[in-house]
């Protein structure tokens, strides 16, 4: 019991010492905050209580296995009769150590799902509209896209996303996240490409026979070229419009 | 002719317990069969063993059969009927006819489930049947809806009928402090049927009259809301999930308590903190299932906490379910091989769960496969075991003879090394990204097709472990080696203490009653 009491404690501990000083550092600097840097370190502490937990238990019912072994036929087992006291406190302690590392849990998950949920000022905002089977995107000025798109790197980008059709659900496994796109509801996500590179977008929500092949390529690139990207699409856009009313 | 005459019309409660166990183990096997279909077609991407359309009628079958079909009645209907009355010294059910009532709407339930294989328009809904996709799609919702009537109506008729006994028909001097824990997991499972299962058939109905007769409850064009189907749905479901672990723990309790022949650890605490407060807690952490679903932000941190909380009643019941093996005298079967399994599996499936109580790791985690392998865990794995390892226990009581042990202990092994196989790569797989409920995955990086490969291999170790204890249990119920003893294990526990193997109609020779003091965990001198 002790064993259980203690280890509970210790992960308490750790993990408050080790979330202390990010959480501190994310709140003071005000530079745009990384979500998906912060969801893996918070996993990996995650991870590491219930590594813990998990090794205290499993040892412990391991050593129990192997030990209490009936010796003789007939044996019977000599588990202890619990006083009242010992039957409550060994109720309620576990019970307190659990309560003590959910709420550390939900404290850190908390500060991670404020920057989650906490669009940074003077992000690029993208309509999304989802559709079976494929992305439209919307970045204000007449320039659309579907499947493909291009964001700069290093700025916060909001994605306020509607679907047309079923439920489908926008997400990118390397920022670490994803919302649902649902009909007559307006929801939102927002990443930071910290790097350029080609990031993968699925389809997280069930939406017919070709929902595995529902995905769209976030390509992340330097301002620059984000802004010539979307001069040309600008142009492209507004050439049919043109030749249309001249003709 | 006859003993089918006496099988159909049976109201012996038995009988309808062993019709439940036939019924599950089928629905089992079947859609077991469409796991490996499924585990087929994403052994690597580009695969042609089912794409697209067909894909999802696997899946659909698959998740409903196992859940609807497999565990829920497996474990209520199948433990619940057939040792709950038993073991509280009951002759019969409360209401016998109700009974086989409840096991008849149950297998026509496992029919529909069936027919729906062979249908050209078969249900693509998943098991979870979300608008308005299932409401848009051309295939046969309604099949799914009256699927998932048959059967819930099935368990609350069930729920009913064996609360009432419990509450009504125990044997003078048995009393509540004095039932086994299977019993008391039993109460609190079916307690959550009877209040949750109604807003499942609601929330199903609405569907139906959605997509057949022109209502908008989930048309967002028309004012309606898809989301409050995935409310409505899960606040039944995530409960079932309880629904399932409870009864899978209870059975654990008495495998581990006879075969240690040690009493329960804390008793009190395990049933009036584990079981009252799993069911207490268990209708308010649906959200969970929601938390990328556009709900409110306040609500998805609320039930973070919420869910969180849930590992304080289960840890109190795990404390129990440990202490019991303290100073034990342990022996090994091949029951106690399974137990001793679910106990990994409970690990490892309930640790897993802990990232995806939390909203902000979900964001990232929910719809990959690292839920999958999370939830297969702790309740297809850890229920399906403690299922076989109830099966086994019980054997000798059923048939009055035992399973064969080296067929048992190769089925155990092939079982219990093919899960792991299958499972743990999908957690790597799930936390890089791959998605659930995907046909192909060409878009990703390649390495994700060795995992695939691996898990895919382990199906069919599992595969071929279930079916080597499946024939086990057949061929044995007919032709095992006898049990001479009425009480092979050394229980205390009245369906071994106070009747024959297999006990005849009416349970017991004569009335049961019991001195005070009296504990079906009682393991001393005689």
């Amino acid at each position: 019991m002790t064993g259980n009491k203690k280890t509970g404690w210790v992960s308490v501990l750790a993990g408050l010492a080790a979330f202390a000083a990010p959480a501190a550092a994310m709140a003071l600097d005000g530079k745009v905050p990384d979500p998906a840097a912060d969801w893996n370190h918070l996993f990996g502490h995650v991870l590491i209580d219930i590594i813990i937990i998990g090794v205290v238990f499993g040892g412990w019912a391991a050593y129990m296995l192997v030990k209490y072994r009936a010796t003789a036929p007939g044996q019977i087992g000599q588990g202890p009769k619990l006083s009242v006291a010992q039957a409550i406190s060994l109720a309620v302690i576990p019970a307190v150590v659990f309560m003590a590392d959910d709420f550390y849990l939900a404290a850190n998950g908390w500060v991670l799902w404020n920057t989650q949920r906490t669009v940074p000022v003077g992000a690029l905002e993208v309509k999304v509209v989802a559709n079976q089977f494929y992305w439209d995107f919307d970045f204000g000025n007449g320039v659309t896209a579907t499947n493909e798109i291009k964001v700069p790197v290093g700025k916060p980008v909001v994605l306020r996303m509607t679907s047309n059709d079923v439920v489908h659900s926008f997400g990118i496994p390397d920022f670490r996240i994803k919302e649902d796109a649902v009909p007559g509801r307006k929801t939102f996500l927002w990443f930071v490409a910290q790097k350029p590179g080609r990031y993968l977008a699925t389809c997280g929500e069930y939406c017919g026979m070709s929902h595995a092949q529902m995905g769209a390529w976030i390509e992340a690139v330097p301002q620059a070229d984000f802004d010539a990207w979307i001069k040309s699409q600008q142009h492209a856009s507004a050439a049919p419009a043109a030749s249309a009313s001249n003709s | 002719m006859k003993t089918l005459k006496e099988w159909v019309f049976s109201t012996d409660h038995k009988r309808i317990g062993i019709l439940y166990l036939i019924g599950s183990f089928a629905a089992f096997g079947l859609a077991g069969i469409a796991a490996l279909i499924i585990r087929l077609q994403q052994y690597s991407p580009g695969m042609d063993i089912a794409q697209g359309q067909a894909y999802y009628n696997a899946l659909y079958f698959h998740a409903a059969a196992m859940i609807l079909a497999f565990l829920i009645p497996g474990l209520t209907g199948f433990f619940g009927n057939y040792f709950l009355p038993i073991m509280i010294g009951a002759k019969d059910m409360a209401f016998p006819r109700l009974n086989a009532f409840s096991v008849w709407l149950y297998l026509m339930g496992v029919v529909l489930a069936l027919i729906s294989m062979a249908m050209p328009d078969a249900p693509d809904v998943l098991w979870t049947g979300y608008p308005p996709y299932s409401i848009r799609t051309t295939a046969n919702t309604a099949f799914y809806v009256f699927t998932v009537h048959l059967m819930g109506f099935s368990s609350i008729v069930g729920a009913i009928n064996i609360l009432v006994t419990v509450i009504c028909m125990r044997a003078p001097g048995v009393g509540w402090n004095q039932l086994p824990v299977l019993v008391w997991t039993l109460l609190g499972s079916l307690t959550i049927n009877l209040i949750f299962i109604p807003v499942l058939g609601a929330a199903v109905t609405l569907l139906l009259t959605d997509k057949y007769m022109g209502t908008h409850f989930f048309d967002a064009a028309a004012g309606g809301d898809p989301v409050l189907y995935q409310n409505l749905f899960w606040f039944y479901s995530h409960p079932a999930v309880y629904v399932i672990f409870l009864p899978a723990m209870g059975i654990l309790f008495e495998v581990i308590s006879t075969m240690g022949q040690n009493p329960v650890f804390n008793y009190k605490a395990a049933v009036y903190g584990g079981v009252f407060g799993i069911a207490g807690l268990s209708g308010e952490v649906w959200v969970h299932h929601l938390y990328t679903s556009g709900m409110p932000d306040w609500i998805r941190i609320g039930m973070t906490v919420t869910t969180l909380m849930i590992s304080v009643p289960v840890g109190v019941m795990l404390i129990s379910l440990w202490g019991t093996l303290y100073k034990a005298a342990l022996r090994y079967n091949v029951a106690m091989y399974y137990a001793v399994a679910c106990l990994f599996f409970l690990l490892i499936g309930g640790l897993t769960g802990i990232p995806l109580a939390m909203v902000s790791m979900t964001v990232h985690l929910a719809k990959t496969a690292y839920v999958h392998a999370h939830f297969h865990y702790v309740m297809a794995l850890f229920a399906t075991f403690s299922i076989f390892s109830g099966v086994y226990f019980w054997f000798p009581k059923m048939t009055g003879r035992f399973a064969d042990t080296m067929l048992g202990k190769v089925g155990f092994w092939l079982s219990f090394i093919g899960a792991n196989v299958t499972f743990a790569p999908l957690f790597v797989v799930g936390v890089a990204g791959m998605p659930r409920r995907y046909w192909d995955y060409d878009q990703f990086p390649a390495w994700f097709a060795d995992y695939h490969h691996v898990a895919t291999y382990g199906a069919f170790i599992m595969g071929a472990g279930m079916l080597v204890a499946l024939a086990n249990f057949v061929y044995c119920a007919f032709a095992g080696q006898k049990c001479a003893s009425t009480n092979p294990w050394n229980s205390n526990s009245l369906e071994w203490t106070h009747t024959v193997n297999p006990p005849g109609p009416g349970n017991f020779l004569h009335d049961v009653s019991v001195p005070a003091g009296w504990s079906p965990y009682y393991y001393g001198a005689k």
